[in-house]
């Protein structure tokens, strides 16, 4: 089958009318899987920003109507329009699993390191560009299952994205089709992943050697690693998850297990630590997926827009690869309060602690690129700028929470998602802006309008801080992370209640502050400013084909002279060279 | 347009794309049995008591399955070296006796899941079982997989051969090293379970 719709595309590419279903549903180009995955991951990304939105209703004013929504949720989920407790759980458990799995992740890595990554590295197409295909395919499968659970009897899953077992093994149907979900998001980042570590080994462009490729690169060949050898233990999970509930098995229910007053009737013996065990296995490197194509936009734009080399390039390479390889050995940290024993404790708080090294030494050389820089204040740096010390908070507030003794009172409570949102928010989903900013140009041919860019960035700055700074004040306080009313029932907590208005209020500003983007995106691919291959003036290989780049990419052999930032080179003609200019000309 | 490096070796890679991704892939499988023998650790030590595999499961069946499906690698082997030769029917003749071995593999399998099933030795009755059959079931797909890929080969795909026998050759190999992977998951699944 694969075949032969191959050859149809093949065909297809190759007569000048492309009929809409060839050229945008069911290509091979690398390009247009991109622009699939970013539109996609756009989508969903919204998807669960609203989910969310919801959610910060209910904490704020618990119990009172839903306004718009309300009314149309029906009875089951919104009795009277205001939010039942188990709808409540389906939103935060769908908010996590929607934007870590369905939104985050495909927008830097399918969409930016499927478009950027055979461009940077003067490659035609990905190694596999009909595996690419089906990749997205299986995203798109998977992000449809997860949307129409929600119509399921039961609701969508509601055990946390985490699906801690034993809560999630006895859990309406949900949660069946959130592990069928996760089994082909699962198999499209394998596939993905499989494409982009060949690609990266084997279209590299003639002279460009594995220290002449762009950060960008080098993240997302890292990060495919992490992808490829992480995910196969959550599919192991998900498998067994799925015979708990399907075939009736007691993978990760112990013996004995009570259920609303009544002994379960199941052979038992199961342990619901190992699902935490084969979770975390997963979601800890998940973590640095999230991360590290974050980092490597950063430094494209950093580099890009202060005219000079990148601080450190050695050092940020090897730092990355540590990164990667130790990522695999510190996911018991998020269980130092399941009473697996001091012991563990003591081996995985001094991994996370060590782990934070590389970590520094990434922020701290993008922190030092920017001195003696000619910097271009344009969108694109501006929230690459951002970035730095939003990924900052986010990575110093997770020091308390490694080390196992302060975690005793911080876990589970607010001030872990105010840690984890300061990585991923206005870390990562900055970063991605910043690419969206940057590589428009390349996508379209026009560049995006810079007012309504600032008119973006600004406010989406405050906003941010808004949200999760006094979410981290409400859990040092104490308060729960998953109360369906925000808290109100606990006296500790009234001192700090007021917060949940501020930061509902901030999310709705948030979301305001969208609407430049959304108008921007929308105009700028037809009416925005057209510019030429180039106009960042930058040294990397995508700006060296035109914009947009045709099918194959290039129009002349590629052959790579030098390193990937060679920014006001001394003597240089202009101030920069890019990676395929001669040395001496 | 070509993707370079589909046919023939990167000089300074020495490896076709094709080999780093089958290789790649294998190295994801391993995480995913991997796992799924981590867990028959974790669950066997933090058991009270664990049967001996042999009392509940029949091990001359088995072995008689290992048998077939490390004959079946052999036949995978004279099917790739066939094509080393440039005699495509008999390639396709040991392509063709792979497949039907891994049939003879499912079948046994079935008639000892059916003996199972007989004496309602279900997935749900004990923590020994409920990772018996998933792990097994869980190769019994691979070999499908296996079973199903060979099949394409032997017949519509070995179509290939007419315009670039070297590819056709390649994905062969590449097959082949899946297949020998199932088989040796196989290997590491008898003892662990019917012996230990």
């Amino acid at each position: 089958m694969a075949e032969t719709l191959h050859e149809r595309a093949h065909a297809a590419e190759h007569h000048e009318e492309l009929s809409f279903w060839w050229k945008y549903v069911f290509s091979t180009d690398h390009k247009i899987i991109g622009v699939q995955y970013t539109v996609t991951g756009l989508v969903f990304l919204f998807f669960g920003f609203c989910l969310m939105m919801m959610m910060r209703w209910q904490l704020a004013y618990p119990g009172q109507p839903l306004p718009l929504l309300g009314g149309l949720l029906g009875d089951v989920r919104a009795p009277g329009g205001a939010i039942a407790p188990d709808f409540y759980n389906q939103l935060g458990a769908m908010h996590g699993t929607i934007m870590v799995f369905m939104g985050v992740v495909p927008l830097a890595v399918g969409g930016f390191g499927n478009f950027v990554l055979p461009l940077q590295i003067g490659a035609p197409d990905m190694a596999f560009p009909r595996i690419n295909m089906l990749s997205y395919q299986s995203y798109l499968l998977g992000g449809v299952v997860m949307l129409v659970s929600f119509f399921l009897p039961g609701g969508a899953a509601q055990s946390g994205w985490t699906s801690y077992a034993p809560l999630s093994d006895i859990a309406p149907m949900g949660q069946t089709a959130w592990l069928l979900g996760m089994v082909f998001l699962i198999t499209s980042s394998l596939l993905g992943s499989i494409n982009f570590i060949v690609t990266t080994i084997q279209l590299r462009a003639k002279g460009l050697t594995f220290m002449r490729l762009p950060f960008f690169c080098w993240a997302q060949f890292v990060t495919a690693f992490l992808l490829l050898l992480a995910f196969p233990p959550l599919e192991a999970a998900a498998v067994l998850q799925l015979m708990d509930r399907v075939a009736g098995t007691s993978f990760f229910l112990p013996t004995g297990l009570v259920v609303s007053g009544q002994v379960l009737e199941v052979s038992g013996g199961g342990s619901p630590l190992l699902w935490q065990h084969l979770f975390w296995f997963l979601a800890h490197p998940e973590v640095y997926v999230l991360i590290l194509p974050a980092m490597g936009i950063v430094a494209e734009v950093v580099a890009n827009n202060t005219r000079k080399p990148l601080w450190g390039y050695r050092s940020l390479v090897y730092s990355l690869i540590f990164l990667g390889f130790m990522s695999f050995i510190v996911w018991a940290h998020h269980m130092f309060l399941t009473g697996m024993g001091t012991t563990m404790a003591s081996f995985f708080q001094t991994t996370t602690m060590i782990i934070s090294i590389p970590s520094v030494v990434i922020l701290t050389a993008l922190i030092l690129s920017l001195w003696g820089g000619a910097i271009r204040f344009n969108t694109a740096m501006l929230f690459a700028l951002a970035f730095l010390p939003m990924f900052g908070i986010g990575g110093l507030t997770g020091l308390p929470l490694g080390l196992s003794s302060p975690d005793v009172f911080l876990h589970d409570t607010l001030y872990v998602i105010g840690h984890f949102h300061y990585v991923v928010a206005p870390g990562t989903i900055f970063a991605l802006f910043a690419g969206v900013y940057y590589w428009f140009p390349k996508v379209t041919g026009r560049r995006m309008n810079e007012t309504l860019g600032k008119l973006h960035f600004w406010p989406s700055l405050v906003f941010m801080n808004l949200i999760f700074m006094p979410m981290m004040i409400q859990g040092m306080a104490g308060v729960s992370r998953r109360l369906a009313d925000g808290g109100q029932t606990y006296d500790f907590s009234d001192p700090v209640m007021g917060l949940n208005k501020v930061m509902s209020h901030a999310a709705y500003g948030l979301a305001l502050a969208q609407i430049p983007f959304f108008l921007n995106f929308f105009r700028s691919i037809r009416h925005g400013e057209p510019v030429g291959p180039n106009p960042w003036n930058a040294t990397t290989l995508e700006w060296q084909a035109p914009s947009p780049p045709p099918h194959g990419n290039f129009t002349e052999p590629i052959v790579v002279h030098r390193g990937p930032y060679e920014y006001s080179v001394p003597g240089a003609a202009r101030d920069f060279c890019p990676q395929n200019q001669p040395v001496g000309a | 347009m070509e993707i370079p490096y589909t046919v023939e070796a990167r000089p300074d890679t020495g490896l076709t794309s094709g080999k780093i991704g089958i290789w790649l892939f294998l190295a994801s499988e391993v995480m995913l049995f991997g796992a799924l023998f981590a867990t028959y650790i974790m669950l066997r030590v933090g058991a009270p008591e664990w049967p001996v595999g042999a009392t509940i499961l029949n091990v001359p069946l088995a072995t008689l399955n290992t048998v077939v499906l490390i004959t079946s690698s052999v036949t995978m082997v004279m099917a790739w070296a066939s094509l080393m030769r440039r005699d495509l029917s008999k390639a396709r003749m040991f392509l063709w006796a792979t497949v039907a071995l891994g049939g003879a593999f499912m079948v046994i399998k079935a008639i000892e899941y059916n003996a199972k099933f007989e004496h309602h030795l279900y997935p749900s009755e004990s923590t020994f079982l409920a990772i018996y059959f998933t792990l097994t079931g869980l190769h019994a797909f691979h070999v499908l997989g296996g079973m199903v890929i060979n099949a394409y080969f032997a017949g519509p795909g070995s179509k290939l051969w007419h315009t670039n026998p070297q590819w056709l050759t390649n994905r062969v190999e590449h097959a082949g090293l899946f297949w020998h992977f199932v088989d040796l998951v196989w290997i590491f699944l008898f003892p662990v379970l019917y012996l230990l």
